[in-house]
């Protein structure tokens, strides 16, 4: 185990996929020479020269599409959008042609793809570069969505969906960048989709929650924990495959919980996961499944007004009360 | 003055691109038939009249050499050498479809002859192509990616990134346009800046040419010279084959907006009538010939919508099977 940040793990998950397989690529928008605009892509074109690690230009929808062209020519392209907000430039290559190749060609290809884009609010860049799209990529079947919380799940998770066959969505959280955690220096650890990491045990109630959720959902704990609240927390890691099974299984165990999401409220994901707790715990719940959620607004920059936009551990905290001794 | 055919291209070749207009015309007049039964359903665009363009490109390309369609692509995979059966019952819905019936007219696709594919976002080739093309340069293979698409589609924004980005990595992709003149029911003149599309490669340093797209032999000459550039240079190169398609946009389209003279006057230029003069005219085939090869077309299509008919639709599991690996 090595302690290092959240960005380094991506890093090394990178280099060490590289060396492993010569037809992993990488490019995107100042990936290369600049080694990326968060710096996830540092001194991969040192090690692995040009014809690996390209620079492209500012053209996103066709990033992904020539990923998508170069993973049917049997590459394993991992490309990098430089944030989330510019992937709604690709959405026509996301989602009409990355998620439906296979599928509407009849099973006769794949794509061992993956599309890298930091995201998430709460650095003041104003409503364009703010956003949490998570939702949008969940909601499209034949993707892959993938989104960790911490260091080491950012390294096993990244190995995992590039050696993947199937088009991968790998959401990093831009403020999550420099938190650090210990982490697995073996080359061949690899963190499973579609299992959920029940990160914190408890009995009354459960926080379902992924990427920075996950971290906020361990600090609201921690708080409840002191005024004897014992919460259980599930990081789901995945968000397509959804384990929905370990969710369940913690609500079931509570009887209570909590869904924490970062993208907007009105039909956002915690409202599906929400559904999906009642419809399969109705008779053991002892309260009714409560969101917390992104306010229904485009991103304003003050940070004095932006901090209301997103969840809080606070506002996790007083969502737990509620589902504990109601309104 | 015309060049003579057999100065091109021997004589069983020849025979060869006639084989496959008549086989792409009758299979095309095949489906409007089963549309109209009711036996296919959906959008389905025709490639009557276009016939020069996708039989003397792929005569012109190397079967290792990917192609890449939009939704006007029948004759495209048939020429390739897709199974007009298997086609046939794709657009039926049928199991035995070339993609079971999950692709349908606008989704052919069979990787094992390079066919990578038609596409129905137009536009949504080009980025496609360039990929393809960067896998194969990135692999040391000697092929290039060949992208078919509309006069429509040069407006869209993947056709400029497309073409920047193909001469910036210096990949071996040939464009193909086939300029129909229309967009659905939108003149090119109405749509782009530069009606003249081969020009609008001039901002991206990718040189380009414009050929009769109703000459097969003009076309496959056009595209085997280009590709051979492209293979050689690894970089792209675009061709515009000026065309005419003689049915509406799709079997929803009457084509109102097209004047009947305008018609009259690319009817009198057919590419198969016209090719099939010049193959008498230079003793290459005689009238009976050409009467068994057509004779022998539709026998083939018949077999295929026999096939189609015949086969059995897909099971309701199928419809959560192919989209994960």
């Amino acid at each position: 185990m090595s302690e290092m940040t959240y960005r380094d793990a991506l890093n090394l998950a990178l280099k060490e996929e590289m060396r492993r397989d010569p037809s992993v690529v990488t490019f995107g928008e100042d990936v290369a020479l600049y080694e990326g605009s968060f710096k996830v892509t540092r001194g991969l074109l040192a090690e692995f020269g040009e014809e690996r690690v390209k620079d492209t230009p500012i053209s996103e929808n066709t990033i992904v599409g020539v990923a998508v062209g170069a993973a049917m020519g049997g590459l394993r392209p991992v490309a990098e959008l430089m944030t989330v907000n510019f992937a709604l430039l690709a959405m026509d290559q996301i989602v009409d042609h990355m998620a439906k190749i296979r599928s509407m060609f009849g099973g006769q290809t794949f794509l061992p793809m993956v599309v890298r884009m930091p995201g998430g609010g709460g650095s003041q860049l104003g409503a364009q570069h703010s956003q949490s799209l998570e939702t949008y990529f969940m909601h499209c079947p034949g993707l892959r969505v993938v989104y960790p919380a911490f260091p080491a799940d950012a390294k096993g998770l990244l190995k995992s969906a590039i050696r993947d066959n199937n088009p991968v969505i790998f959401l990093e959280h831009e403020l999550l960048y420099n938190s650090k955690g210990e982490v697995p220096d073996d080359p061949e650890f690899l963190v499973s989709f579609g299992r959920a990491n029940v990160v914190k045990e408890g009995t009354d109630v459960t926080i379902v929650a992924y990427a920075r959720m996950t971290v906020l959902a361990l600090q609201a704990a921690a708080e409840l924990e002191q005024a004897g609240i014992s919460c259980e927390v599930v990081d789901l890691r995945t968000l397509n495959p959804l384990d929905t099974e370990t969710m369940i299984a913690s609500a079931r165990k509570t009887g209570r919980a909590v869904v924490v999401e970062e993208c907007w409220r009105t039909a956002g994901l915690g409202g599906d996961l929400a559904h999906r707790i009642h419809e399969a715990c109705f008779e053991t719940l002892l309260a009714p499944v409560k969101r917390v959620a992104g306010l229904d607004v485009p991103m304003p920059y003050s940070r004095k007004i932006e901090k209301l936009c997103i969840p809080q551990p606070e506002s996790i905290v007083a969502a737990v009360k509620e589902v504990l001794h109601g309104n | 003055m015309e060049t003579r055919l057999r100065a091109v291209l021997p004589d069983q070749q020849l025979i060869r691109l006639y084989e496959q207009m008549v086989l792409s015309r009758e299979f095309e007049e095949s489906c409007a038939e089963q549309y109209t039964k009711g036996h296919i359903t959906g959008f389905l665009h025709l490639y009557s009249g276009q016939e020069a363009v996708a039989v003397g490109a792929t005569a012109g390309l190397h079967k290792d050499d990917y192609i890449l369609s939009a939704y006007r692509e029948h004759a495209q995979a048939i020429v390739r050498g897709a199974d007009p059966k298997r086609v046939m019952a794709e657009l039926f819905g049928k199991s035995t479809g070339i993609c079971k019936g999950k692709g349908g007219s606008m989704h052919l696709f069979d990787p094992s002859l390079n066919f990578m594919g038609g596409y129905a976002i137009v536009g949504g080739q080009f980025p496609i192509a360039c990929g393809l093309a960067f896998s194969a340069k990135y692999r040391g293979e000697d092929r290039l990616a060949a992208c078919f698409f509309g006069d429509g589609a040069v407006n869209q924004g993947t056709f400029h990134e497309g073409l920047n980005w193909a001469r910036l990595w210096e990949l071996p992709v040939l464009f193909v346009c086939e300029n129909n003149f229309y967009g659905i029911g939108t003149e090119v003149h109405r749509s782009s800046a530069i009606p003249d599309i081969h020009k609008r490669t001039c901002g991206y340093d990718i040189p380009s040419e414009k050929v009769d797209g109703m000459d097969v032999l003009a076309v496959y000459a056009a595209v085997k010279r280009a590709a051979e550039w492209v293979r050689e240079q690894s970089r792209p190169y675009l061709i515009e084959a000026v065309t005419y398609r003689f049915r509406g946009h799709s079997m929803a389209d009457p084509a109102k907006y097209r004047s009947a003279a305008e018609h009259e006057v690319w009817k009198a230029r057919d590419p198969i009538p016209a090719f099939s003069k010049r193959l008498l005219e230079e003793g290459i085939v005689t009238q009976p010939q050409l009467d068994a090869i057509l004779e022998k077309a539709r026998a083939k299509v018949n077999e295929a919508v026999t096939f189609a008919e015949e086969s059995p639709w897909p099971e309701d599991g199928a419809v959560w099977e192919d989209i994960y690996v």
